[in-house]
């Protein structure tokens, strides 16, 4: 079992009177960077910095990033920057980008770069993870939304063969053109960095991890859809002729460990208040129809479970928001916020790995409105009773890491001794 | 981030589904033909010399009266493009001067030529590029509101940010007093609408996202369509293309008409259907 740590890094500030918390209306895209206080997100980056490092001191296998654009839900907005930071200031634990979002880069030679160096200053520790983006990922960076599953298939091919070809070579593609690549750098693991993929919405990604039999990360979906869609990557494997396991799939969610139940249940509604994903369950925020319908980001005609209960006409709007959009009490009772002590959370823990049998996990917490006493309480009860209670847990249900078993072969990778 | 259509069609459910053949009055005839390494899907009604009509970045589910009462003179050709409605897309087709020359190319098929031409918005932009391609394909061309060009005040309006139903109504300066506004706009589109809507917008989206719906080559072009009579007819309220590209337009063909309509946004043949119909039966008698 792989078990990672992760916070949007949202932008904090009860001051802006914005963001939920004080009931006023945001909808997505209306929020101008005309509020945003520099010295504020200099202390924040610094925290969430800091978090990272106290979650690999309390045994977190994985430290994963992700990245978004123009929101103050995430502030993550170069990922590769906070990335080539724990890169050097932490030693063992996996810096896992989930992801890049490749369709964005006109120029994806910059990412054969970036994501080489981070993987050498690491020593080997980069787990890269690509992503298609959401609509505001397109808008910010003016990429197509149509072609975004094309940019995103041949990006992927140029990056792997600059990683594993010897330069110079050309790349004549459809969306990307090179006369010499040839650049000075060369990831530190061979052939090169994991490659991992998470998604919530699309069939076509989740197939395409299949195909390549990369490992295929949930990200806060909820339980039964995520099972359903693991269940399409396993049959997808059996037909390419291959075995998938636990290895070869994901799951991240909400998870909050506090000293009291009390405290627990207060600080964990801060997830669904201040500035958390607006278009994720239960904020406050207003999701911005047209930002989640832009034409052709996703195939209208195959995408997952779990958002296929979302069919309506897309003209006048609908989409994800009525799906998702769902109260605090609502999540805790379908486990997608799993909140309490350790006594109380790791039953709880337990039936969700049994039901849908990842065998990496990523607790989402420190997110909405919750502070750094917050996030570093549960921080640390996490690396006390959790992470080691679960690892126990996934020997016993047998569900190995793509660190443990090869999502590739199936085959077991040998361990370095302890 | 998208939802699938509950009603999309077994068969190829990223095409638009068939439009219900009562969208079109009684004799006119809609086909699909093989041109040019697509099927083109084609509506012909009306009498009288041939008039190409190339329809905007929304598309239309049926005749509008602008169609009607313009068949009892003309017989009108209404091609969906590539991408649009039915019409396969072709997927070298990236940008609008591809989908200009692959028009060109069809035209020949369909021996259409010279034929007279109205272009609306993105149509407009398109006729505007064939006509600089190949200016002699025409007899006369109507740009009613097009794209195609930056304008010098203001921006055109990002279709993409606002659902379809929020960039068809700001395309009328007064949709209430509209007659056609609520079949172009129904507050509850049927979901075949609603499908055409947003395969329209997909491909509009592979034309123009960027240069957002210009290309800013084109008013040099334009000088090629000095022998072509051309109109330009604009709404001073247009709230999609700024009226200031109006002039560009004009200023870029030599000797072309420019008419601006008082009182009139984005869709003078619809907003303003009278006067549209008088100055078209007009410029190309």
């Amino acid at each position: 079992m792989f078990i990672g740590y992760f916070t949007e890094r949202p932008y904090q500030d009860p001051g802006s009177g914005y963001f939920g918390a004080t009931g006023k209306p945001i909808m997505d895209l209306t929020v101008s960077n005309e509020i945003y206080d520099p010295k504020l997100g200099s202390e924040l980056y610094n925290r969430y910095l800091d978090e990272k490092l106290y979650a690999e001191e309390m045994g977190f296998d994985g430290l994963m990033l992700n990245e978004h654009h123009g929101t103050p839900f995430c502030m993550g907005g170069a990922m590769n920057v906070e990335a080539s930071i724990l890169a050097r200031m932490t030693n063992r634990a996996k810096i896992v980008l989930l992801g890049n979002i490749l369709p964005i880069w006109d120029d994806p030679l910059w990412l054969v770069e970036q994501l080489s160096m981070i993987d050498m200053i690491s020593r080997g520790r980069l787990v890269s993870g690509w992503v298609r983006g959401t609509g505001r990922e397109s808008v910010a960076h003016n990429s197509p939304p149509p072609y975004n599953w094309e940019r995103f298939q041949e990006a992927h091919e140029f990056i792997v063969k600059a990683w594993t070809t010897p330069g110079p070579f050309r790349w004549e593609g459809k969306h990307f053109q090179y006369r010499h690549v040839n650049p000075w750098v060369r990831p530190y693991q061979e052939p090169h960095p994991p490659i991992w993929l998470p998604g919530v919405v699309s069939r076509d990604s989740l197939m395409w991890a299949a195909e390549k039999r990369i490992p295929y990360i949930m990200l806060a979906t909820e339980m039964e859809p995520t099972k359903q869609a693991f269940q399409l990557y396993h049959d997808t494997a059996a037909e390419l002729g291959y075995e998938s396991g636990s290895q070869n799939i994901g799951y991240l969610w909400k998870v909050h460990v506090d000293e009291t139940e009390e405290l627990a249940e207060q600080t964990a509604r801060k997830y669904v208040q201040g500035p958390s994903n607006p278009f994720l369950a239960g904020n406050e925020g207003t999701v911005n129809p047209a930002l989640v319908n832009l034409p052709g980001l996703t195939s209208r005609s195959r995408v997952l479970p779990t958002q296929s209960v979302a069919t309506r006409a897309r003209g006048g709007g609908g989409g994800v928001a009525g799906v998702l959009g769902r109260p605090y009490e609502q999540q805790i009772e379908d486990y997608t916020i799993i909140a309490g002590t350790p006594k109380t959370v790791l039953p709880k823990i337990r039936h969700v790995l049994e039901y849908i049998r990842p065998g990496s996990i990523f607790f989402w917490d420190g997110d909405g409105a919750m502070t750094h006493d917050d996030s570093m309480r549960s921080l640390r009860l996490m690396g006390e009773e959790i992470i080691p209670a679960v690892k126990e847990m996934a020997k016993e249900l047998e569900l190995p890491g793509p660190f443990e078993v090869d999502p590739a072969t199936g085959k077991d990778i040998p361990q370095a001794a302890d | 981030m998208t939802a699938a259509s509950p009603t999309a069609p077994s068969t190829n459910p990223d095409t638009a589904p068939d439009t219900a053949p009562s969208l079109w009055p009684a004799g006119w005839v809609e086909e699909t033909l093989p041109v040019a390494g697509t099927g083109l899907q084609l509506v012909k009604g009306g009498s009288g010399e041939p008039l190409l009509i190339l329809h905007d970045e929304i598309a239309h589910p049926g005749a509008l009266r602008f169609h009607r009462e313009l068949a009892e003179h003309y017989t009108l050709y209404i091609p969906f493009h590539p991408g649009f409605g039915r019409t396969e897309r072709l997927d070298w087709v990236m940008n609008m001067r591809d989908l200009a020359g692959w028009y060109l190319m069809a035209l020949d098929e369909l021996d259409l030529g010279p034929v007279n031409v109205i272009g609306c918005s993105l149509g407009g932009w398109l006729a505007a590029e064939m006509a600089s391609m190949s200016p002699r394909q025409f007899k006369k061309l109507a740009l009613v509101a097009p794209m195609g060009i930056k304008p010098p005040e203001g921006y055109i309006y990002d279709m993409f940010l606002q659902v379809a139903r929020e960039f068809i109504t700001t395309a009328f300066l007064d949709p209430e007093s509209t007659p056609e506004f609520g079949e172009l706009c129904p507050e509850a589109p049927e979901p075949e609408h609603a499908l055409i809507w947003e395969v329209a917008r997909e491909e509009a989206c592979r034309l123009g996202w960027k240069p957002y719906m210009y290309y800013p080559g084109l008013p040099h072009l334009l000088e090629r369509l000095n022998k072509l009579p051309t109109m330009v007819v604009w709404g001073r309220e247009d709230g999609i293309v700024p009226v200031s590209a109006a002039q560009v337009y004009h200023e870029s063909i030599p000797g072309s008409r420019l008419e601006i309509l008082d009182n009139c946004g984005h869709l003078p043949q619809v907003e303003k259907a009278d006067e549209f119909i008088a100055l078209a039966r007009q410029f190309f008698a």
